[in-house]
């Protein structure tokens, strides 16, 4: 049928498939295909898949004309299917790698794929029907919720941003603030010291947060070695403690070494 | 002097001190005048009290450990205490905990294979609430982070361990499938070397 030119994009009259798909929101491209799958009936061991894709992409293009962001995982689940729909149209020959004569079927892995999906989504609905602590069932608690600062799995006290801070102005205060400005100074970058922390890091324990300072004590060398312990921390790849306020703040590894 | 006190007394006071579950190891070592059996004894006791003389606390096992929680049925009261929302998951949190539940260690990789979507801002959010942690790295080019529930986890899913996660059904049994359903399986075999 030839669209009508005066006829409004939002609503396409030439394709009933079209007025089948919800604007709700979908997970991701496996939960979009499980929906199709379900709505129209179809045995998920033999889908019909160019009934399916045809389907999938007029979802894809309701998604555009509501100008909602299409994710690049829906346009590559897009291909797939199309792929999977011309290798259909292949004779099916058996599969040279393996001695049998038994034909694959290209829709296979896409079947895994969505009966395995489908089974986590039936455990978190089953995770979602647990007693869950806060919302059924509830437990004395030492702080009040908004201050309840959750132990580290070793019990080590957790610092705040401030102290951490202070320790930082310590060190700085210490650093020789004379000194002839050096032109063209050497260029520490903070990825530089990620890399050099975590090294030192490796196989200890714990080290003083000062003893990640030492070395070159130029500003710079102090500055970008902050801001590498505050990048690690953001990236849990470090754990920052302290034993007693104002006491020294201790800096170990948050990842834990494979074991060898 | 007091010699009346039980140790079913000192059991109950101690969990009902402890701000997180208490471990039946735990227990022991705090109280080590006592056998491991009286003390196991002292806590099946205390759990059966509560069930049988209907209070509004159990005692319950949940991450290893003992806690007093209040009964599912009372929320509604306990809500109007607490003035705060109820803890929510998104479907999509949801989605990501079940499959880092039940297939830890996990990669992100795998995580997002099987969900189909990328996850990255989810797995930080599940960092940052502390349901997930970073339990390593795995040996594969590019070393990439394997992620894992925590003590957390099970505590606000009432898991007593992760053995305790409800059993799936197993996907294995669809690979031979016809046996069990009446639709025409696909020819499914030497799909093994997906997985």
């Amino acid at each position: 049928m030839i669209p009508d030119p005066d006829q409004n994009p939002l609503f396409p009259n030439d394709d009933s498939t079209a007025c089948l798909v919800s604007t709700e929101a979908f997970e991701g491209p496996l939960d979009l295909l499980l929906h199709l799958i379900k709505k129209n009936e179809v045995d998920i061991y033999n889908i019909p898949i160019a009934a399916i894709s045809r389907q999938y992409l007029d979802y894809l293009d309701l998604m555009r004309e509501l100008n909602l962001d299409v994710a690049g995982e829906f346009l590559v689940m897009a291909s797939t299917l199309i792929q999977i729909k011309s290798q259909m149209l292949l004779p099916l020959s058996p599969d040279p790698e393996t001695d049998d004569d038994q034909v694959q079927d290209p829709r296979a892995e896409l079947v895994r794929r969505l009966l395995e999906y489908d089974r986590y989504r039936e455990a978190s609905a089953l995770l979602a029907a647990r007693e869950i602590l806060d919302r059924d069932v509830f437990a004395r608690k030492f702080l009040p919720p908004e201050l309840d600062i959750e132990a580290p799995d070793d019990a080590l006290p957790e610092i705040d941003l401030f102290e951490l801070v202070d320790a930082f102005r310590r060190i700085l205060a210490k650093a020789p603030k004379d000194s002839f400005h050096e032109v063209g100074s050497e260029n520490i970058s903070i990825a530089d010291r990620i890399a050099d922390i975590l090294l030192y890091l490796e196989g200890k324990e714990s080290v003083e947060f000062e003893e990640l300072f030492i070395g070159t004590n130029t500003r710079e060398f102090i500055v970008a070695s902050f801001l590498a312990v505050l990048e690690l921390c953001k990236l849990r790849m470090i754990k920052l403690s302290q034993f007693e306020n104002y006491g020294s703040i201790f800096v170990r590894s948050a990842i834990i070494q494979e074991a060898a | 002097m007091m010699s009346d006190i039980s140790l079913k007394q000192i059991v109950e006071s101690i969990i009902f001190v402890t701000d997180s579950p208490l471990t039946l190891d735990r227990l022991c070592s705090i109280l080590e005048e006592f056998e491991r059996e009286e003390i196991r004894e002292a806590i099946a006791s205390i759990t059966a009290d509560c069930r049988a003389n209907g209070r509004g606390v159990e005692l319950v096992l949940v991450a290893g450990g003992y806690q007093f929680r209040s009964r599912p049925e009372l929320a509604d009261y306990i809500r109007r205490l607490k003035r705060v929302k109820p803890a929510r998951f998104s479907p999509s949190s949801l989605e990501t905990l079940a499959i880092i539940a039940y297939r830890q260690p996990v990669t992100r990789a795998e995580i997002e294979y099987l969900r189909g979507v990328d996850s990255g801002g989810i797995l930080k959010s599940l960092l940052d609430k502390k349901l997930i942690r970073i339990i390593g790295k795995k040996d594969i080019p590019g070393k990439p982070l394997i992620y894992g529930t925590t003590r957390e986890f099970m505590e606000t899913f009432s898991l007593k361990d992760l053995a305790s996660l409800p059993t799936l059904r197993e996907i294995e049994e669809l690979a031979d499938s016809g046996d069990d359903t009446d639709q025409v399986p696909l020819p499914l075999d030497g799909t093994d070397e997906l997985f």
